[in-house]
């Protein structure tokens, strides 16, 4: 069953359009991560499914029911937000159990669900504390546990650990996947800009670009297999490469010949009509590999070296559309500045797109 | 005790009634519209439609009676005669600006407009750097800042015992006539003195105000990046340099609005002189001159007349504060 | 700028001289009104109040017992005599002088004797006891008058005060003053409050009207409402009521009210009344449970401020209320002790003293707040 459904949803702001045609079903116990640049609308989204933005276009049903129009307490959410909104003035105690009073529900109830959330989240020691006397990641504890107080269908949370240190920012988001384990029936969507979080923590992603959805789909999916440019370089870091190429034989491979080394075979279908037209080539800098080989992908100067231990990382002059290509090499090698090097790619691991940015894969 | 007991009543009942109204109201509301009901969503944003004016009500009720109405009123009353009946169309404005009542209040007023803002700006911004700079300086504030507190006419007993003259062959017990007298001159009857008794009531005003434009320029001051001042100390400026070349010009902004500010004080000053000379020996101002005909001249239209050429004065300031406000909205 | 090195010590010297002489200005003139108030009033009208902890010197006309008088007179010896004490009626000090003609009051000195026409002798010692002595019985129903130059040591009262508050009126004025401060001060916050919180948070059409409405009504001289206010109330039939002062009051503070709690209210995190909201809370339940609570600096910093100026203001009270005992506030009193005794300085400035004790505790107790709310007043 559906959770949240999103059909052709839309947000502008006057005549400024921050969100268009968003079309998404969220099954529910689903962990999803909604991931994207700064100001691509991830928090409006996120927002509108909370009820605090009106919905300018389309429909948002959750559980099967539209509510387009229905006050944020009445939606069955909760929302963890990144200052962690505590109320400053109440007790732990009183933040979280501030929700159930307003609704009037009986002192008993209340208490029982606080000390379920407090014994969860390991704050029972603070209940009593006002928010100033407690930890950034006490805080956020105390933010996640007042939505679970709440008992929503849905969790909401708009970059909760952006405001962490990044120690914390690791444990809590640990905490976070074991919480999840620990309530499969919860549906969450989860906003963030950090990739790492999003392949760490979601069943799916959704990138965000513009206003726009690019894809949707596991992490690994979305690594192994990019839908557009966008996403390839957007998923893994350092991102993808991307070097210049034009089509030459078509097929169940293609062939593509470039200005700046040897032509290569690529095992991607593609169709006669693709002949002669210019694409682009992707590889990801962690799939090259040094050789001695004379027919190597990419020959290069090397510009700068960044040896990490656990992997080094060289960035080579020319080529990937003039930004110099990255190539990441697991363990420590010797690679003077300055140096010529060769590198290869598994031919599998390769990516085709083509002038508008679209996989080949995904045509 | 029984006054007191009425007091205490007649409090609780104007406080209760308030509270009661906004506790009220909102529950009425929630009562017609149910947010928890079959048609909650629809309930809801009908509530919604209505609430801000709940809320918003009594403030925009009061402000209208109490400062819209009064503003067109007036305009309407200077248009006529005595009591408000017969209309005399622009009767009182030639008659103001012929009476020498009035231009001696708008001599004195523009005198008052200029020193007291002037002033109260200029040692206010010398007690701010001055105290800014020592370790017991936010003692020093606070006494400076004391006369904030009390009132134009408890100022005005302070003051008037501080300009009290008696026969030269006695012992003066006004502070000020003791100096002149233990300084080889004369007793004077100050604040009948013409002209100057102006600027001796003034002082009370600068006295009062100076303690305002302290507190508001020091916390500029404070708000100066510390960066700026470190730079002119490394290029070699002295503390005097650094204070009026770095510092007063980057806070002529929060100069302005004190100025400003005591600008439309002096305007509607008129405790001071109406318990200090009631404006006798020339020192009418506008707003007691006002409250003269008022009271005294039992003349509405004349009075109003009056209180639209203050109105008048402050509107450049009302303009340039919306504009000021809507710049950080 | 602690910290630069170098800075030459005379300089701070100059600053804090600079700083005591403006201290020094500011708090004199409080001050003198505080000591005079509690000085005896005939020592207060003969003597500067920087004077007071000196001894004064004040020329005394006692009349001594007349001669006729039952017991007057005594037989010591071969004379006749009259003693007494010129402090007999009040006072105490040190005799320096005497004379028994207003035309030489102090001519001769304590110890020596005076020789009267009829050949009465008179002395006065340091301690004020004089004797007149005569060779036959005195006679005269008026007794012999004393011209004395006392030196009276340093004299605090508390009669002043309790003049003040118990024939003057000023402590039922007080009570008056109090019971339209009170009201005036909290109305005025709750109703802004409320007008606050909306423009700040909530969204309906004429929104930025209303705020620039509030702002160009911060300016309007109250005078400019006095005659139509006077009208309407008494066309309504308010009058001079209690009720009536409250709401000028309130009408005239609301517009600086409005803006800075909305100015408050806007600043606080987005987030937390967010937050409320998906919890569940009404407007009305996140005013009173989340917004009230968080703006208790901003209410108190203007309650300060309110409390102050309606405490202080005359111009209102005197249009709005009566002159009569049930509506006189200390303001007027005052105003009128002005008029009717201005002279009398022991009533002045005790008057003046209670009626600026109660701003003055306040504004020493809460200055932080009045700081506070100034600064957010006018510093953009
Ligand atoms: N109230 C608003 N009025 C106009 N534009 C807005 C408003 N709120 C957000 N936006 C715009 O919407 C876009 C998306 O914002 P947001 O959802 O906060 O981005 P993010 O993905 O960083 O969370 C941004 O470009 C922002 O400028
Ligand atoms: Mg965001």
């Amino acid at each position: 069953m559906s959770s949240v459904s999103l059909k052709e949803v839309g947000k502008s702001y006057g005549r400024v359009e921050v969100l268009r045609g968003i079309n998404l079903e969220i099954e529910t116990g689903e962990l999803i991560v909604f991931v994207g640049p700064s100001g691509c609308g991830k928090s409006t989204l996120l927002r509108m499914i909370a009820g605090l933005e009106t919905i300018t276009a389309g429909d948002l049903s959750i559980d099967d029911e539209r509510m387009n129009d229905v006050p944020p307490a009445q939606r069955g959410i909760a929302m963890v937000f990144q200052t962690y909104a505590l109320y400053p003035h109440m007790s732990v105690r009183d933040n979280m159990a501030f929700g159930m009073k307003i609704a009037k529900k009986p002192k008993a109830e209340i208490e029982a669900a606080v000390s379920k959330a407090a014994r969860i989240l390991q704050l029972e020691p603070y209940l009593d504390r006002l928010p100033k006397a407690l930890s950034g990641g006490q805080r956020q504890r105390v933010a996640i546990g007042r939505a679970i107080v709440r008992d929503p269908k849905v969790f909401l949370f708009d970059e909760p650990l952006s405001n962490l240190d990044a120690a914390l920012r690791v444990a809590t988001r640990i905490e976070i996947a074991h919480l999840k384990e620990s309530m499969p029936d919860s549906t969450m969507i989860y906003v963030t800009h950090d990739q790492v979080e999003a392949m760490t923590l979601a069943d799916r992603i959704v990138v965000l670009n513009g206003g726009n959805i690019e894809q949707v789909g596991a992490p690994l999916e979305l690594y192994e297999n990019p839908r557009n440019v966008f996403v390839a370089q957007f998923i893994g870091s350092p991102a993808m490469n991307l070097l210049d190429a034009t089509v030459t034989a078509t097929g169940t491979q293609t062939t593509v010949g470039r200005a700046d080394g040897p032509a290569v075979v690529v095992p991607i279908a593609s169709q006669a009509s693709d002949q002669a037209r210019p694409v682009r080539l992707g590889v990801r800098p962690e799939d090259l590999v040094l050789t001695e080989a004379e027919d190597a992908l990419i020959e290069a100067e090397v510009d700068l070296v960044e040896a990490l231990g656990e992997t080094t990382v060289l960035y080579l002059k020319g080529a990937n559309g003039g930004a110099g290509t990255i190539a990441k090499l697991p363990g420590i090698h010797p690679v003077k500045k300055g140096t010529r090097v060769r590198l290869k790619a598994d031919p599998a691991k390769l990516h085709l797109f083509d002038e508008a940015g679209i996989s080949f894969r995904h045509r | 005790m029984e006054q007191l007991l009425v007091a205490l009543g007649s409090m609780a009942l104007g406080v209760g009634a308030c509270a009661l109204y906004f506790w009220g109201s909102n529950r009425l509301l929630d009562l017609v519209f149910p947010a928890r009901s079959a048609h909650a969503a629809a309930n809801i944003r009908r509530a919604n439609l209505i609430r801000p004016w709940l809320f918003l009500g009594p403030a925009v009720i009061i402000l209208t009676v109490y400062l819209v109405y009064p503003v067109l009123n007036s305009i309407w009353l200077s248009l006529h005669g005595r009591t408000g009946e017969e209309f005399v169309g622009l009767d009182n404005y030639v008659w103001l600006f012929g009476d020498d009542g009035f231009r001696e209040s708008i001599r004195n007023n523009l005198l008052w407009l200029v020193v007291v803002p002037a002033a109260s700006t200029f040692f206010g911004l010398i007690a701010a750097a001055l105290t800014d700079r020592i370790a017991w300086g936010n003692i020093a504030k606070s006494l400076i800042f004391m006369p904030m507190a009390i009132s134009f006419i408890g100022a005005s007993v302070i003051w008037k015992f501080i300009y009290d003259v008696r026969a030269a062959d006695v012992e003066q017990i006004g502070l000020l006539n003791a100096i002149v007298v233990a300084l080889g001159g004369a007793p004077q009857a100050w604040i009948a003195l013409p002209f100057w008794n102006n600027f001796f009531l003034m002082v009370i005003l600068i006295w009062i105000q100076t303690g305002f434009a302290m507190v508001i320029l020091s916390a500029a001051l404070r708000g100066i990046p510390e960066e700026t001042v470190e730079a002119a100390v490394l290029d070699g400026a002295n503390p005097l340099q650094i204070f009026l070349k770095i510092k007063v010009p980057q806070i002529w902004g929060t100069i302005a609005v004190v100025w400003t500010t005591i600008t439309i004080l002096v305007l509607k000053v008129f405790d001071i002189v109406l318990a200090m000379t009631n404006g006798q020996w020339g020192t009418q101002v506008l707003a007691n001159f006002m409250f003269d005909w008022m009271f005294r001249g039992l003349d509405f239209g004349r009075a109003a007349t009056i209180a639209l050429v203050i109105m008048a004065l402050v509107v450049p300031i009302m303009i340039w504060n919306i504009r000021e406000a809507q710049k950080d909205a | 700028m602690e910290g630069i090195a170098g800075r030459k010590p005379a300089l701070i010297w100059a600053v804090h001289l600079s700083v005591v002489l403006l201290v020094v200005l500011w708090t004199l003139p409080t001050f003198g009104l505080l000591v005079s108030s509690f000085r005896d009033k005939d020592q207060l009208s003969v003597s500067g109040w920087w004077t007071s902890l000196t001894s004064t010197e004040r020329n005394l006309v006692v009349r001594a017992p007349a001669p006729d008088d039952k017991g007057a007179q005594r037989q010591e010896g071969a004379f006749h005599v009259i003693t007494g004490n010129v402090f007999d009626g009040g006072g105490a000090g040190a005799v320096s002088a005497f004379g028994v003609s207003s035309q030489d009051p102090s001519a001769f000195a304590v110890g020596e004797t005076a020789v009267l026409k009829d050949g009465e002798r008179v002395s006065v010692t340091e301690t004020g006891d004089f004797r007149i002595e005569a060779d036959q019985p005195m006679t005269g129903k008026r007794g012999q008058r004393l011209f004395v130059t006392v030196l009276e040591p340093p004299l605090f009262t508390l009669d002043n005060y309790r003049t003040v508050l118990l024939s003057e009126g000023i402590g039922r004025s007080f009570i008056n003053t109090l019971t339209v401060t009170i009201p005036a001060t909290i109305i005025p916050i709750l109703i802004a409050a409320f007008a606050g919180y909306a423009l700040a948070w909530m969204r309906f059409p004429g929104r930025t009207f209303l705020v620039a409405m509030v702002v160009g009504l911060i300016v309007v001289p109250l005078q400019m409402s006095l005659i139509p206010l006077l009208r309407l109330y008494t066309d309504i039939g308010i009058g001079k009521s209690y009720v009536g002062i409250w709401l000028a009051h309130t009408g005239f503070g609301l517009p600086l009210a409005i803006y800075l709690l909305r100015n408050y209210i806007k600043g606080l995190p987005k987030e937390i009344i967010e937050s409320a909201r998906v919890d569940g809370a009404s407007d009305f339940e996140i005013f009173v449970k989340i917004v009230l609570p968080l703006s208790f600096p901003a209410l108190a910093s203007f309650a300060i401020f309110q409390f102050l100026w309606v405490w202080n203001d005359l111009l209102v009270a005197t249009v709005f209320l009566g002159n009569n005992e049930e509506q006189l506030v200390m303001t007027g009193r005052l105003r009128e002790l002005l008029g009717s005794r201005g002279g009398n300085w022991e009533i002045l400035t005790a008057s003046a003293f209670v009626s600026i004790a109660v701003p003055l505790a306040v504004f020493f107790a809460l200055q932080r707040y009045l700081v506070r709310g100034l600064l957010a007043g006018s510093v953009k």
